[in-house]
């Protein structure tokens, strides 16, 4: 981004300099592109430990594990951030070094490039032959300076003539996609930023037949940004009707899942009529720019508990986790706290799909549903929720509970059977299947400017990677007679690479101008451009597009073809006419 | 959505793949036979002064074309140089040298086998696709074949309008490489995908990767020729014109690449919930992005030009191929529905 000029003067830090003085060094130094290339490779660097570590923000239950299984090293990677590393000081550090040294390389160049916007291309040199392209040709007194400039005007160059000169230049789109694409890498940044800020994400689980209100309370886990108010969150509601999840049947991808669909009954606001939505997994439920996505499935068996009394002291439906992705073997927890004598608790494997498996055991084949039930592991005793300790509703402590039921090789619960507890507990009764989805619910205001800022990023590489700078120079001499005239045309392109392509494009216009008037003579076709004779090299010191403006700036620093342009004849552009 | 298979096309399909991987290696040794005993225009440097050996032992016309350009002498179409051979070439540089009369013909052999060995490719991804009844990317197998598919049509293209043909032999030798590591390792019998992969975006933002991917392949292939050949004579064209063909193919294949990340990150808003979520596959993919940027500000900055440019551009293919291949097998993330075997 930054000039090549720069980066060498910023080699040594001056000595002796005011605090100004160190100010301006540490902002060049900042700003220059060597500074910029490290920072780059800092920035791909510190991304890479957040691929590796499990991160909070993607996989807490991960990073949990982790902390379970080598605390001294979590403890010590947590100090350094690297369960965090998107979020770490020393990653945004990186980002706003670099962010800041390009936007104090953008804003100077944007200045130049502006100027040069307004700028009239430079005068014709006085040897056009030493340019890399050349050609001439004679031709009749209809090749005027103005008819020859309106041929390369026709091709979109940009033009100025002067007594006997038409002097040419096209391409300034390139340092205008330049600017474009890194103005728009900061409004990506911003726009990224914005969104974290004002938005929020949150999950919730969802039984079928179960509802959600967009409150937080009713969020499993809630994400908001520093500048949400939980006021601000849009007031929609919906109903899970139904879930279905089609898997392959037969073949050797059996069990691979096709296709998630989730029925809702959404109301856009409170008192809104409802409608009916289809939620899939490429297609979110849209609310007034709230998305909710579904993200998983798993089981929920519904049970009936009767407790020694012969009351009923549970029912509804248990979600369950699944323990394995290929079957859907699920494993879930009930805790029946108001069972009475004593409390009761259970562990339940839901099998989905049942077959007796050879060691007599009991086992799951197919992640669908076509004979479900469930084994159950019965406790009776203190289930500890009156300490006050938190608990996971997926997990029983059964160290200090008595064990009722127990055995794998029990024959499982199938739908309407009840299991009696052994010693007038009372009993447990599967009572249907049902399905959870979960849900996640996103509101990020940022994403509609991330996504401009990112096109335009596209739109402005393309421009800066495509477009060619490129210079023509025309001159035209008198032979004498008056009726008969040389013109001489150069070309200098001021892309590298751009050199086979310019000597076409040389062509084509070196045809187009012989065509402004007739040749006088029919042996002065244009000379093939790229010429067979043997022209000295030209001095190509900057064909780097990049410098070009600052090379400018500092006229007379350094020979270049296009410095020797500018050197040349200093006739006001205006004068044509009256010279003529 | 389509849950049958075509058992017959499949199988077909796998079958037109062993067919590609035979052409790309007979297509690679007619190329490597071409650059060892062709025509050897093709192993003047760009910089004329580069070559005082190669003046020394031609005439003094062969002299001239070194420092004409070798763009000119270069640019030719394969069918041509048969019959250029058959008198004195238009450069007069033939008569000094002894060309086997077999080995002039070996280049045009080797681009009719790669197109040959390229319409297998094609036809084993169409007929895949025909199989499945959707896009044929949404596997690693299929991802791989498609990669190595993009690299060489990559090549064919340019060979047809740029000098490039000492490439050949490189890239069909990756693409085969490539295929025998996808056939091998990678294979996955013919079959539906899961639903997160069914929607159009696969056909966007995985097409954009595998278009980037071949063009960075070219360019990977390229720079490590740079880094192979050393400053003296070679068959190989001169640095300049390797480090020339690599920026070319980067500067075509970055904005494509560029496209591709943005176009997963729509994916993903669809899809996941969230446009950027440092998922492994996002981070890598960022990496590349970074690193093959650094290449394009590297090369236009002076102390950075040259080798420094031609490793750094070697390391973001590095982190592309990491990015590919590598986060599906040794990272855990959103994207390892891949189906690795």
């Amino acid at each position: 981004m930054t000039t090549t000029e720069q980066t060498q003067d910023v080699q040594a830090a001056p000595a002796g300099l005011g605090p100004v003085g160190w100010l301006r060094w540490a902002w060049r130094l900042l700003t220059s592109m060597r500074t910029a290339l490290i920072l780059l490779f800092l920035f791909a660097l510190a991304s890479v430990p957040g691929s590796i570590y499990p991160q909070r923000s993607i996989s807490p239950d991960k990073v949990a594990q982790y902390f379970k299984d080598s605390p001294q090293a979590a403890a010590w990677l947590d100090r350094l951030w690297l369960f965090d590393v998107f979020t770490s000081p020393w990653f945004a550090a990186t980002y706003l070094l670099l962010f800041i040294s390009l936007a104090g390389c953008v804003l100077p160049r944007a200045a130049a490039h502006w100027r040069e916007l307004r700028r009239r291309p430079p005068a014709a040199p006085r040897n056009l032959s030493r340019l890399p392209q050349h050609a001439y040709f004679r031709t009749g007194e209809a090749a005027t300076v103005e008819s020859l400039a309106a041929v390369l005007r026709a091709r979109r160059f940009r033009t100025v003539t002067g007594p006997g000169w038409v002097a040419a230049e096209k391409g300034y789109l390139r340092e205008t996609g330049n600017l474009l694409f890194h103005a728009a890498l900061l409004a990506l940044l911003i726009a990224v930023g914005a969104g974290g800020l004002y938005g929020y994400r949150g999950n919730v689980l969802l039984v079928e037949g179960n509802g959600f209100a967009n409150t937080v309370s009713a969020y499993d886990r809630y994400i908001p940004g520093q500048r949400v108010s939980p006021d601000s969150l849009e007031p929609f509601s919906f109903t899970l009707k139904d879930f279905q999840a089609t898997y392959v049947a037969a073949g050797e991808r059996r069990g691979q899942p096709l296709d998630f669909s989730a029925s809702l009954r959404v109301a856009d606001h409170p008192g809104a009529p409802e409608r009916p939505y289809e939620l899939r997994v490429n297609e979110p439920l849209e609310v007034n720019g709230t998305q909710t996505y579904l993200l998983g499935h798993g089981y929920a068996p519904t049970f009936k508990v009767l407790d020694g009394k012969g009351q009923v002291a549970f029912e509804g439906p248990v979600p369950c986790l699944t323990a394995d992705q290929v079957t859907y073997t699920s494993e879930c927890v009930i805790k029946v706290p108001d069972a009475l004598p004593e409390q009761l608790g259970f562990l339940v494997r839901f099998l989905p799909t049942t077959v007796p498996a050879a060691d007599g055991s009991w086992i799951s084949i197919f992640p669908g549903m076509a004979n479900p039930t469930a084994q159950v592991f019965a406790f009776s005793g203190d289930l500890g929720m009156n300490t006050g300790r938190p608990q996971s509703v997926y997990q029983l402590d059964t160290a200090k509970l008595k064990p009722l039921v127990m055995g794998l090789k029990t024959k499982p619960l199938a739908v309407g059977d009840t299991l009696p507890l052994p010693g007038g507990a009372g009993s447990i009764q599967l009572t249907g299947v049902r399905e959870w989805i979960s849900l996640q619910i996103a509101y990020d205001p940022g994403r509609g400017p991330a996504l401009v800022a990112a096109a335009l990023a596209v739109l402005g590489l393309v421009l800066s990677l495509t477009v060619r700078r490129r210079r023509v120079w025309v001159r035209v001499t008198e032979d004498g007679d008056g009726a008969a005239r040389t013109v001489d045309v150069g070309g200098l392109p001021r892309t590298e690479g751009g050199d086979t392509a310019f000597a076409e494009e040389f062509g084509q216009i070196v045809t187009a101008l012989t065509g402004v008037a007739p040749p006088s003579g029919a042996e002065d076709g244009p000379e093939p451009p790229g010429g067979s004779e043997d022209r000295a090299a030209p001095p190509r010191g900057s064909k780097d597009d990049e410098a070009a403006p600052r090379h400018q700036a500092e006229a007379g620093r350094s020979v270049t073809s296009s410095q020797e342009a500018e050197a040349g004849p200093a006739a006001s552009p205006q004068g044509v006419k009256d010279a003529h | 959505m389509p849950t049958d298979v075509n058992g017959g096309l499949a199988t077909f399909s796998d079958q037109l793949i062993l067919a590609t991987v035979l052409l790309y290696v007979f297509a690679m040794i007619g190329y490597a036979l071409d650059l060892g005993f062709g025509r050897s225009s093709r192993k003047t440097g760009t910089t004329g002064a580069a070559v005082p050996s190669l003046a020394a032992s031609g005439t003094a016309a062969r002299a001239k074309v070194a420092a004409g350009g070798a763009v000119q002498t270069l640019d030719r179409p394969a069918g041509a140089s048969g019959g250029e051979d058959t008198g004195a070439g238009p450069e007069g540089s033939e008569a000094g040298r002894r060309t086997p009369a077999w080995a002039a013909h070996a280049a045009t052999v080797a681009v009719a086998l790669s197109w040959l060995g390229w319409a297998a490719n094609l036809g084993a991804i169409a007929t895949r696709g025909l199989a499945v009844g959707r896009w044929p990317w949404g596997n690693m197998y299929e991802f791989v074949v498609a990669i190595c598919f993009a690299a060489v049509t990559a090549f064919l293209v340019m060979q047809a309008r740029l000098p490039v043909r000492f490439l050949g032999a490189f890239v069909s030798l990756a693409a085969a490489l490539g295929l025998g590591f996808a056939v091998r390792y990678l294979h996955v019998q013919a079959g539906p995908v899961v639903p997160a992969l069914n929607s159009y975006w696969i056909a966007i933002h995985v097409t954009a990767a595998i278009c980037a991917s071949g063009l960075f392949i070219l360019a990977g292939v390229a720079g490590v020729l740079y880094l192979a050949r050393g400053e003296g004579p070679s068959r190989l064209p001169g640095r300049a014109e390797l480090d020339r063909v690599a920026h070319r193919a980067i500067v075509i294949a970055f904005p494509i690449w560029t496209f591709a990340v943005i176009a997963g990150a729509l994916w993903a808003d669809k899809a996941w919930g969230r446009y950027w979520g440092w998922d492994p596959k996002e981070v890598w993919s960022f990496i590349a992005w970074i690193a093959y940027a650094a290449y394009l500000h590297a090369r236009a900055t002076a102390g950075w030009r040259g080798r420094a440019a031609v490793i750094i551009q070697l390391v973001a293919f590095g982190c592309l191929l990491f990015n590919l291949i590598g986060v599906n097998i040794f990272l855990s993330g959103l994207h390892s529905y891949a189906q690795v075997p």
